[in-house]
């Protein structure tokens, strides 16, 4: 975004910048102009990259205890629990660290389905965003098999068989992911290895994410382009870095109250049994941040289809830019959407509920009608709504309404402050 | 681009090209071949299981490459319920005939054929089976009957060695 040329103060930083230019990168991020009015929803980028340092560190330190073998993996887990310095510390932050990663980044994709943030000029950030949560869903489903409990036996047993679902070379699929004719010790090798690799994938993404941010620059609660940027904005350092801290310190208040307090609460007691190939546990369910997709695959009757349905609730937000046809990008100035959005986010807890419920009478009932609504929503209700809704004239600037300048920007300060 | 005419370049391009993705496919076939099931996992080909002592109406599970086996000795209710069974009421329809040459031994992989779960012995609307995963129900011959499986649970290949003893695989 700042286009100013750079000169490092020192002669020798600008020996070493005129060969490898990273003080002028280093000058970008700290100057990058940042929108003045954004609120705290936006702090959920920073909070999930340290969630993601958090999670390679704390990963790293336990692969150096860990044993990656069916019948070591279950004992080696219980020795980092009792016997390594710290073990207990460090597993209980991994493991809980994963559903923290969820939960931030479950705000931030709803964040941007309220302020519109993927839509144009945003799309490639949105769509890049998607594969990392893509990626994590793949980390943390085969993270939760290395204990090799009867939930991580089950649990993969389960997803891999989706496969199975595949017509013709489905059964071939599913033979070559195991390694063998069942879950069994090639399959937890592999998804040893392919655990420790995704999250430096994840890493490589983030960096294009933000690098794609940077290009057109912040999207911001009045969804507005930035018109006058030295009005408009202020640098990234320290304005924004303060503002990320300070919601990170709260954040990890949250975090450290399940590392400490309620561990295992997010987990099934069933994990700490050893896997068992003859006998599946009554209820196998998935951790939390998977249940509305796991209710979407079983409120289909039917396996392909099933399968079908769960993979296209996810891929469908790829392409929501182009389904969603307004380009209002805010829903402050978007009366109707707003209440659209309202109804989707209890429309996707309603199917989370469901997921952790028996698939059967009224549950059941319940998941295909939220299952049915979910897709109403992306596939009839935002391209209808961009074409009829009639939004709230935006304000000239994102300036103004701090000023108070417009009887528009009353409004929409009015209901901005209820939705902080 | 499109009135130009392929010179002798364009053609070398094309070949080079083609060579390139020959060599890059016969690198990348072992890396994927490797996650197939190796020679230790495929050597495991059968089991030996002495049934003597199964009484009529009892089931044993054994495990054969990493998988349960059902054999139950079946009750003649159980046979006659699922002899009568009419072709057009099931969802994948194969006889019991077929899949119990010998009806009263009914052996067959315990693996719901929807996501690989291990189904319930003696539960379930069909008094066969009943998968706790999703709700698959199951009859006296394994076929499924009710929920999302889409077929019955699958016959091994297997034979009596001798009066007590069934091999498997």
């Amino acid at each position: 975004m700042s286009e100013h040329e750079y000169t490092p103060t020192s002669k020798a930083g600008k020996w070493f910048n005129d060969r490898l230019p990273l003080l002028t990168l280093a000058n970008h991020l700290t100057d990058y102009p940042t929108p003045k009015n954004l609120n705290y929803w936006w702090t959920f980028g920073g909070i999930l990259t340290f969630c993601l340092i958090t999670q390679i560190v704390t990963g790293l330190t336990l692969a150096m205890h860990y044993i990656a073998h069916a019948d070591m993996a279950f004992e080696s887990v219980e020795h980092i629990m009792r016997d390594v310095n710290y073990g207990w510390l460090i597993r209980y932050i991994h493991a809980n660290g994963a559903s923290m990663f969820f939960l931030a980044v479950y705000i931030h994709i709803f964040r941007s389905l309220f302020y519109g943030s993927y839509k144009s000029p945003r799309e490639i950030i949105w769509i890049i965003g998607i594969i990392i949560y893509l990626l994590m869903m793949a980390a943390a489903f085969m993270g939760y098999v290395l204990p090799w409990g009867q939930m991580s036996f089950w649990g993969a047993t389960v997803i891999t068989n989706l496969f199975s679902a595949i017509p013709l070379v489905g059964e071939g699929i599913v033979t070559w992911l195991w390694g063998g004719y069942s879950v069994d010790n090639p399959t937890l090798t592999r998804f040893f290895t392919l655990h420790y690799l995704i999250p430096f994938l994840i890493l490589g993404l983030v960096v294009l994410h933000i690098w794609a941010l940077h290009v057109p620059g912040n999207n911001n609660p009045v969804g507005i382009d930035i018109k006058k940027p030295s009005k408009d904005t202020v640098p990234f350092h320290p304005y924004i870095v303060i503002k990320d801290g300070f919601a990170l310190l709260m954040f990890m208040i949250v975090f450290a109250f399940f590392v400490f307090y309620a561990p295992n609460i997010l987990g099934h007691a069933d994990n700490y049994i050893e896997a068992n190939p003859l006998v599946t546990p009554a209820h196998i369910v998935p951790e939390w941040y998977l249940l509305p997709f796991y209710a979407i695959l079983r409120s289909v009757p039917d396996k392909l289809l099933g399968v079908v349905a769960m993979l296209s609730a996810i891929l469908i937000l790829a392409v929501l830019p182009w389904l969603d046809t307004s380009k209002i990008r805010s829903a402050v100035f978007r009366p109707l959407y707003k209440q659209f959005y309202w109804i989707l986010v209890a429309d996707v807890l309603i199917l989370g509920y469901m997921g952790a419920m028996p698939a059967e009478g009224l549950y059941l009932l319940i998941a295909r009608v939220a299952t049915a609504y979910y897709f109403l929503h992306f596939l009839v209700i935002l391209p209808v709504l961009g074409l009829k809704e009639r939004t709230i004239p935006l304000p000239l600037s994102i300036t103004e309404p701090v000023l108070g300048g417009s009887p528009n920007m009353a409004m929409a300060k009015k209901k901005e402050s209820k939705i902080e | 681009m499109s009135d130009k005419k392929p010179e002798r370049r364009d053609f070398l391009f094309t070949a080079s090209y083609a060579v390139g993705a020959v060599g890059v496919a016969a690198v990348v076939w072992p890396l994927v071949d490797q996650m197939n099931p190796d020679a230790s996992v495929k050597a495991l080909a059968s089991t030996e299981v002495d049934v003597s002592s199964l009484k009529p109406g009892n089931t044993i599970t054994v495990l054969w490459r990493g998988k349960p086996v059902f054999i139950r000795r079946r009750t003649q209710e159980e046979i006659a319920e699922a002899r009568s069974v009419k072709m057009e009421d099931l969802i994948h329809p194969e006889k019991d005939e077929d899949r119990a040459k010998n009806p009263e031994w009914l052996v067959m992989l315990g693996v719901c054929t929807h996501l690989g779960c291990v189904p319930l012995n003696d539960k379930g609307d069909y008094d066969g089976w009943f998968c706790p995963c999703h709700g698959s129900h199951y009859d006296t011959s394994g076929r499924i009957r009710k929920g999302p499986a889409p077929w019955n649970m699958e016959v091994p290949k297997y034979e009596f060695v001798n009066a007590k003893t069934i091999k498997i695989g």
